[in-house]
């Protein structure tokens, strides 16, 4: 049994304004196996944000079947922990009572809800400002907040939208190697948007590309490369260039059809 | 070296302005106040239809302190006067602000209360409380209670409109970071949408605030014997426009002294705000 198995997920916005409807999602079928670490690929606006959203149960698919750990998907939950694309804080609380605010819901007192989320501080390198506001820190810092946030939790599947969109090319490297070092681990299913092929290669073991909208699932392919890897090694260049191919037959088949 | 000594002869100009600052908002009141003066001096109206600034002083410090008993039977009775204005306006402005956040927040919350309670609220709210009066001296008498009961009305509204706006604007993304971190329904209303709305319904206290002194006035003028409005409307009928005056100083003085504890509350409150929303407008 898969750790997420989406079958035949077609999503649909109605657009009422306009009086017409959005095929976003086109019939994604994908097993995403335990422990697997899938970087989900493809151009902006095909629906990433989208199959996300289904699986962390914030959106209902139109049709199709989410299952995670066997379980029909029907609301949010703890067991899926989200990172979003936006940081997503609650601006009246520090960060670490941001980081913390699961155990807070749970009852936990104060004294051992810091303590467990002291540890997360250092995990994503701000101590010093753990009681600091969302609004005294930097972007970069605030999604790093958001990321131990959704650790703290300890859940099982992680999902993550772009979360090192908004670092620097610094802090993004050393974020990656260590969000890699936690995945090896804890072994947890991590799902990972992306639009960067190689933040792709160095993170996945399952690189899946999506086609424009309506989204499609294009081609997923396993990336076994060892770790620490080696981005000038030729392993590393076969499976880019087998990715960028089918990014650009994609765009191709694009021009040709208009 | 050249934009050395440039800038530096700029400093002491930028300095005295800096002081003028403080000064240049003070022009135009006294301004006021001192044409005022001459003009109630030199006897073109009777002193009694407009009182000069300094009669005024003068009435105003008797009536707080007593010394000569210029204003008569009102002379050092300032602070009871305002104390019975002060409670009617803390009295409507409680429970209007307990009500008018639960009945906001449970609207903006629930399709049920809105679809129920919404249209009979928006309803009665273009009445204006002022019409209420008549009814209200027939069920409360001529007492704390009508004045009560219009302050409510007319703090009510403006602290349930924020309060449905501030819940209905919560960012939907915190609601969803709530629901993935485990929080049920209580707790999402406790522990997100109500303090995302604080900004709004803090806003909405502050203009119920302000509504509250109008309304505690009006009262006093018509169904209560005693407090600052009442005062003003008794010397009106014995031609004291000084005391008159001296009244609408002090409900603009504790008016404006009420929204000031309420800032500070607010500040205190909502201090992980941007500074700039803030301590910016605290200015
Ligand atoms: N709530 C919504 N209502 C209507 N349309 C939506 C909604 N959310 C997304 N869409 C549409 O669905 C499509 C896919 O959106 P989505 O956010 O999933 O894209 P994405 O792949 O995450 O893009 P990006 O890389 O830019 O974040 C877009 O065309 C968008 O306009
Ligand atoms: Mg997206």
């Amino acid at each position: 049994m898969a750790a997420i198995e989406l079958r035949n997920i077609v999503k649909v916005f109605s657009d009422k304004r306009r009086g017409r409807d959005l095929l976003t999602l086109d019939n994604i079928n994908l097993d995403i196996e335990a422990n697997d670490f899938v970087c989900l690929l493809g151009p902006s606006g095909c629906g990433k944000s989208t199959l996300l959203n289904i699986i962390a149960g914030f959106e209902q698919a139109t049709s199709g079947r989410t299952l995670v750990d066997g379980k029909q998907v029907e609301r949010p939950g703890s067991d899926r922990g989200v990172v979003f694309q936006q940081p997503t804080l609650m601006p009246w609380l520090t960060a670490i009572d941001n980081i913390a605010f699961h155990l807070k819901l749970k009852g936990v007192a104060k004294a051992e809800r810091y303590d467990r989320a002291m540890e997360f501080i250092d995990l994503v390198g701000l101590r010093g400002f753990e009681h600091h506001h969302p609004s005294e820190m930097s972007g970069g810092m605030n999604q790093r907040v958001g990321i131990a946030r959704a650790l703290l939790m300890n859940p099982s599947v992680i999902l993550m939208d772009e979360p090192f969109a908004a670092l620097d090319a610094q802090t993004k490297l050393e974020m990656q190697e260590e969000l890699v070092a936690i995945w090896q681990k804890r072994r947890c299913t991590i799902v990972f948007v992306t639009h960067s092929v190689d933040e792709a290669l160095v993170l996945g073991n399952k690189i899946v590309v999506m086609t424009r909208r309506p989204g499609r699932i294009r081609e997923a392919v396993n990336f076994d490369l060892p770790r620490p890897r080696d981005i000038t090694s030729p392993e590393f260049n076969d499976a880019k260039r087998h990715i960028l191919a089918l990014i650009r037959e994609e765009s191709t088949r694009l021009a040709q059809a208009s | 070296m050249t934009s050395v000594t440039d800038v530096s002869p700029a400093r002491p100009a930028f300095r005295l302005t800096r002081a003028f600052q403080g000064l240049e908002r003070l022009i135009v009141p006294a301004l006021l106040i001192a044409g005022w003066e001459a003009f109630a001096r030199s006897g073109m109206l009777p002193p009694a239809l407009l009182p000069a600034p300094s009669a005024v002083l003068h009435a105003l410090g008797d009536w707080v302190f007593g010394f000569d008993e210029t204003t008569q039977t009102y002379s050092g009775h300032w602070l009871r006067d305002a104390l019975a204005s002060a409670l009617r306006v803390f009295g409507g402005f409680a429970l209007a602000s307990l009500l008018g956040i639960l009945a906001g927040v449970a609207i903006g919350w629930s399709r049920l209360f809105e679809k129920t309670l919404e249209p009979t609220l928006q309803m009665l709210r273009p009445i204006p409380p002022v019409s209420w009066i008549p009814l209200a001296i027939i069920w409360f008498g001529i007492a704390d209670k009508p004045a009560i009961f219009l302050v409510f009305l007319g703090a009510f509204f403006p602290v349930l409109m924020n309060s449905i706006h501030g819940v209905k604007t919560v960012d939907h993304n915190l609601v969803r970071a709530g629901a993935m971190m485990g929080a049920n329904g209580r707790q999402m209303l406790t522990d997100i949408v109500l303090p995302a709305a604080l900004p709004s319904i803090f806003a909405g206290l502050r203009i119920a605030v302000g509504s509250a002194w109008m309304l505690t006035v009006t009262a006093e003028m018509v169904a209560v014997k005693s407090g600052l409005g009442y005062v003003l409307w008794d010397s009106y009928y014995f031609l004291r426009y000084d005391i008159v005056l001296a009244a609408m100083i002090s409900i603009g003085l504790l008016g404006y002294l009420s929204d000031l504890g309420l800032k500070a509350i607010m500040a205190r409150t909502l201090h992980w705000q941007q500074t700039t929303t803030v301590q910016g407008r605290a200015g």
